[in-house]
């Protein structure tokens, strides 16, 4: 930095990762604005607020150590228990699932929170695991120990398009572990057979959303409307859109859930093949920056954890930008930093959080 | 073995391992994001044209406004049929999201009385898709508005200003045009699933003239390409093609007389028919009783159909057209006219005794009528003389004079049907026997087959149109065919029978009205004008011990009839009345006749006869149509709600 005048603690944040966070933060305001019909109201701006708080939240949890998240894992760990099992008891239901917590002012998602604090967790676990251990099979019975009580408090709420991206979550983690390659190979096929008995545990909307999924034409105007509607958006924006505040498929309400889960097929409805790319190139960078933390990182810990929370920030993208492009089924994942919605954001501000804090920690001490 | 590697595996190689698999998972992302970006190109470029127009297609709804109905006008222009204002609301089946919620507020918005809801939630059950299904018409600003306003919270609800047929003249002219009513599934199907056909508030022709000029009077679509929500709400206008009302029909049909023969009839189950006779045009053609066509074209209830449709007097029928009888004595003019066509001379006298001796068989005769010349014969109805000169004559000559003055004739006119009937002659009896030995008990025509033709009685049987065609035809002496459109055509040639013959026969029925004859108390009592005619009554069964059907249950007694011209002098309008179960046809029939004809002549005169009627009956034609409503729904309650036996009311 040539900027002498500049005092430290500024001049080492993370301009460009910062830049990339805002940059796909006002994203989603502009495609918010679009949405409410050229109104900052009802969404655009407070989304606008909680970016800019939850992105502060994210710059205080960067001050911290890496080694308090890892001191704190266990303790956060049984907080997060406690609030699924609060949610369970107290819990509002929204979209067919008790998974919301009312706490008065704000209403918070639990399963959301539970994320980064299994992926530290598990970090923490895999970390004190001797290396000459890692590789037998007793190891995982911890494992099974930490993952089981959230998995079934999830899976009771039911939230599925949760519960699924924490096991992704922790296959990845596993793997980058070190975790015999074969073990993964052998799970895969495991799963494929029992991909029809999970299919019986369904919710009969959930089921059929992964019919309609397979062949969304049999059911334009019924559950294959998202699918349909999404496509239509994003395909008659072409290479360049239908022109900011133009998009006739979002103001007109064919596509649903047009603040939320499908905030993506809105955006790239106006701003066309270009904006939409601009969009995942963003994404890319910000995932490529977490990778790079994660492999320049010092410690065991430091790194699985780093790796670990970025893949959970790109388990959301992946899952959300398939669904909306008919590559997946709808399941109810919005676009981090781009969608409307409380939890989504402040999971993925925690997560960049700890990813800066690992960062500083690193340079801080390459720089010693 | 491999396993044994497991204790090679040191914190370096740890480092080492979690390294390449971050490099291959970092890897994995990146291609994921080229796949997606790949994905999204191939929607957005490859596909772009066929999302476009799904989302064009989203966008934007072509709505078609309804062609405004062209008017049915009489022949002086003044309407028959024309298009109010109308306030109405529908159901659109396909956005209705909770049928019994939607109901009972509409009910509470619009006062719904108990049995329309019945009749919405009936066709609620069999309606598809976009078919938009009635709720009511004719509403008042109001009680539109009020639905209007409530919209968004009522989906599947839509309120619409459009264009409701009205027929000033009502029950009068009923059977004559018909009416109109919102396409049913058969006909949306018969032309081809026309989204013309579902639009709400449009009406097709279902009876009459509206039917069968359905397409002069339909006129073309407007349309109109509006945005509009995923809900169905209108966002703006694009275009707009305006719409081509439908065609003026100018029928030949005069109106007032029309009117007043439908309200002469009053009480009676019967039909007025009358021709100009010089051109054929059809200026009255009346039948009673009738249904409103103006509570038709709201759509009706079961209620009210089931008491036209319960009426012994028919009211759904149109006696002018479709009702068959046997023609009496109302058919002996044409049966003189075969006379004289076979050479047979007027002035020749026959002995009436009272009846016709024909082998072991005696045919009666109304009364000892002594010696009848032609003349006299048709002025007193003299059933011998007819017998007598019949048989000489033979059915040939009287079935082929029967044809050419119009009976068994089915005329050129734009209705739905027509019935008509019988000219019966000796082919005719073998070719039927053939088919069915039911009606005809032998093959082969018989003479008592000609004594019973000769007085319009055995197989005749006719259509009170054809009464006053042949009418029309022995009054002017031309070949008119009887026409309802208003239209370009050349004088009807005369007709090929010297006019000697004519001139007997219009002298015989002159003497019927105005002389020694039959209807003699039917003469007008307009100064100058005077009618001819001929009475007649038809046996509704077969005569049995002598008694006639001249007493007894109302639908058992015989049908009066008459058929006249006038003036004689020159005649000009020819009219057959028919009095289902009139008992007679100088009784029944001809006092009609002669109002009608007054009417056209004196309306004052007219009028003020009809006035007098009409007190007598209690009150005008729609008064006591509606009384009668009234008092049929009362019964039909009181039944269905008193009944201890259960009535047949109680199923509903």
């Amino acid at each position: 930095m040539g900027l002498a005048f500049v005092p430290a603690p500024v001049a080492t944040l993370p301009w460009r990762m910062l830049g990339i966070v805002t940059a796909l933060g006002m994203a989603g305001v502009l495609g918010l604005y679009s949405a409410a019909g050229g109104f900052m109201m009802p969404w655009a701006l407070p989304h606008l607020i909680r970016f800019l708080v939850f992105l502060g939240l994210a710059l205080a949890l960067s001050r911290i150590r890496p080694q308090t998240f890892h001191d704190l894992a266990f303790f956060a760990y049984g907080g997060g228990i406690l609030l699924l099992i609060l949610t369970l008891m107290l819990g509002v239901i929204g979209g067919g699932a008790r998974s919301w917590l009312e706490l008065g002012f704000v209403r918070i998602q639990p399963s959301e929170l539970m994320k980064p604090i299994i992926v530290l967790t598990l970090a923490r676990f895999y970390a004190h695991v001797p290396p000459a251990e890692i590789r037998r099979l007793w190891a995982m019975w911890p494992l099974a120990l930490i993952l089981l009580p959230p998995l079934l408090l999830i899976l009771l709420q039911p939230d599925l398009g949760t519960m699924m991206l924490i096991v992704l979550n922790t296959i990845a983690l596993m793997f980058l572990a070190g975790l015999p390659l074969s073990w993964f190979i052998g799970g895969a096929l495991a799963v494929g057979a029992a991909l029809p008995v999970v299919y019986s545990f369904l919710l009969p909307h959930q089921q059929d959303r992964v019919l309609i999924f397979l062949n969304p034409e049999t059911d334009p105007l019924g559950a294959g409307y998202h699918l349909t509607q999404s496509k239509i958006a994003i395909g008659s924006g072409g290479v360049f859109g239908k022109g900011f505040l133009n998009g006739t498929q979002s103001h007109l309400n064919y596509l649903p859930e047009q603040h939320t889960d499908f905030i993506f097929s809105a955006i790239a409805e106006e701003w066309g093949l270009i904006g939409g790319c601009v969009l995942i190139l963003l994404f890319f960078l910000l995932l490529r920056w977490g990778m790079g933390v994660a492999l320049e990182a010092k410690g065991r810990f430091e790194r699985l954890a780093a790796a670990g929370l970025t893949l959970t920030i790109f388990f959301y993208i992946a899952v959300n930008l398939m669904m909306v492009m008919g590559l997946a089924p709808v399941v109810g994942i919005p676009l981090p930093l781009v969608s409307y919605g409380g939890s989504a954001m402040l999971t993925v501000m925690i997560c960049l959080g700890i990813l800066m804090s690992i960062e500083r920690s690193t340079k801080g001490e390459a720089r010693r | 073995m491999k396993r044994r590697n497991r204790a090679v595996v040191t914190e370096s190689s740890q480092l080492f391992t979690f390294t390449r698999r971050a490099m291959v998972l970092g890897g994995f992302q990146g291609l994921l994001g080229a796949a997606l970006a790949g994905r999204m190109a191939y929607i957005s470029i490859a596909e772009n044209e066929r999302y476009k127009l799904l989302s064009e297609s989203n966008r934007v709804q072509l709505r078609l406004i309804p062609p405004r109905r062209g008017w049915i006008v009489d022949r002086a222009g003044q309407p028959i049929a024309i298009n109010r204002s109308d306030f109405r609301v529908d159901l659109i089946p396909d956005r209705l999201k909770e049928p019994d919620r939607i109901i009972a507020e509409l009910t509470r918005l619009l006062d719904l009385p108990p049995d329309e809801v019945e009749r919405i939630r009936e066709e609620l059950k069999h309606a598809a898709g976009y078919q938009p299904v009635p709720v009511a018409e004719n509403l008042p600003f109001e009680k539109y508005a009020a639905v209007t306003i409530r919209q968004p919270e009522l989906p599947g609800v839509a309120p619409l200003r459009s264009f409701s047929r009205f027929y000033p003249d009502g029950a009068a002219v009923a059977h004559l045009v018909g009416y109109v009513g919102t396409p049913n599934q058969e006909e949306y199907k018969k032309e081809g699933k026309a989204p013309l056909l579902i639009t709400p508030g449009f009406k097709i022709g279902k009876e009459g003239v509206e039917k069968t000029m359905e397409m002069r009077l339909r006129g073309r679509p407007g349309a109109q390409r509006v945005e509009v929500t995923a809900s169905g709400k209108l966002v703006r206008n694009l275009t707009t093609l305006q719409d081509k009302s439908g065609g003026t029909l100018p029928l030949t049909i005069d109106a007032g007389l029309q009117t007043f023969a439908a309200r002469r009839l009053g009480e009676e189950s019967g039909s007025v028919v009358v021709l100009d006779c010089l051109t054929g045009d059809i200026l009255a053609l009346a039948s009673m009783p009738a249904y409103d066509p103006n509570s038709f074209t709201d759509g009706i209830s079961r209620n009210e159909w089931k008491m036209l449709s319960d009426d012994e007097r028919k009211p759904l029928l149109n006696k002018a057209l479709n009702g068959l009888y046997p023609p009496g004595s109302t058919f002996k003019p044409m049966v003189a006219m075969a006379l004289l066509q076979a050479g047979i001379d007027p002035k020749a006298r026959v002995n009436c005794p009272g009846g016709f001796q024909l082998g072991n068989r005696f045919f009666r005769c109304l009364g000892r009528h002594g010696p009848m010349t032609m003349h006299t014969a048709i002025a007193r109805s003299c059933n011998t003389y007819f017998y007598a000169m019949g048989r000489r004559a033979g059915i040939d000559v009287i079935s082929a004079m029967g044809k050419r003055l119009g009976f068994g004739e089915k005329f050129d006119i734009p209705v739905v049907s027509q019935n008509y009937g019988t000219m019966p002659s000796a082919e005719w009896k073998k070719a039927r026997y053939e088919r069915s030995a039911k009606l005809v008990e032998r093959p082969d025509w018989t003479e008592s087959d000609t004594l019973n033709t000769s007085i319009g009685q055995g197989f005749v049987i006719v259509n009170p149109l054809q009464l006053a065609v042949m009418s029309g035809r022995i009054a002017s002496g031309r070949d008119i065919q009887p026409n309802l459109l208003q239209r370009r055509r050349p004088a009807p040639a005369a007709l090929p029978f010297p006019k000697e013959h004519f001139d007997t026969v219009r002298a015989g029925m002159w003497e019927v009205v105005n002389g020694a004859g039959t209807a003699g108390r039917s003469r007008l009592e307009t100064p100058g004008i005077e009618m001819g005619g001929k009475t007649g009554t038809a046996q509704v069964r077969r005569i049995t011990g002598g008694q006639r059907g001249q007493s007894g249950a109302w639908k058992y007694r015989d049908h009066g009839l008459f058929v006249c011209f006038a003036p004689t002098a020159s005649p000009r309008f020819a009219c057959s009345v028919v009095i289902e179960h009139g008992m007679g046809g100088a009784r029944a029939a001809a006092p009609v006749a002669k109002d009608v004809l007054t009417y056209l002549f004196d309306k004052p005169r007219a009028l003020e006869a009809l006035a007098k009627f009409e007190e007598q009956w209690g009150g005008t034609l729609d008064e006591r149509m509606e009384r009668r409503a009234q008092s049929w729904l009362a019964a039909a309650k009181a039944a269905r709600e008193g009944g201890p036996g259960g009535s047949a009311g109680a199923g509903d």
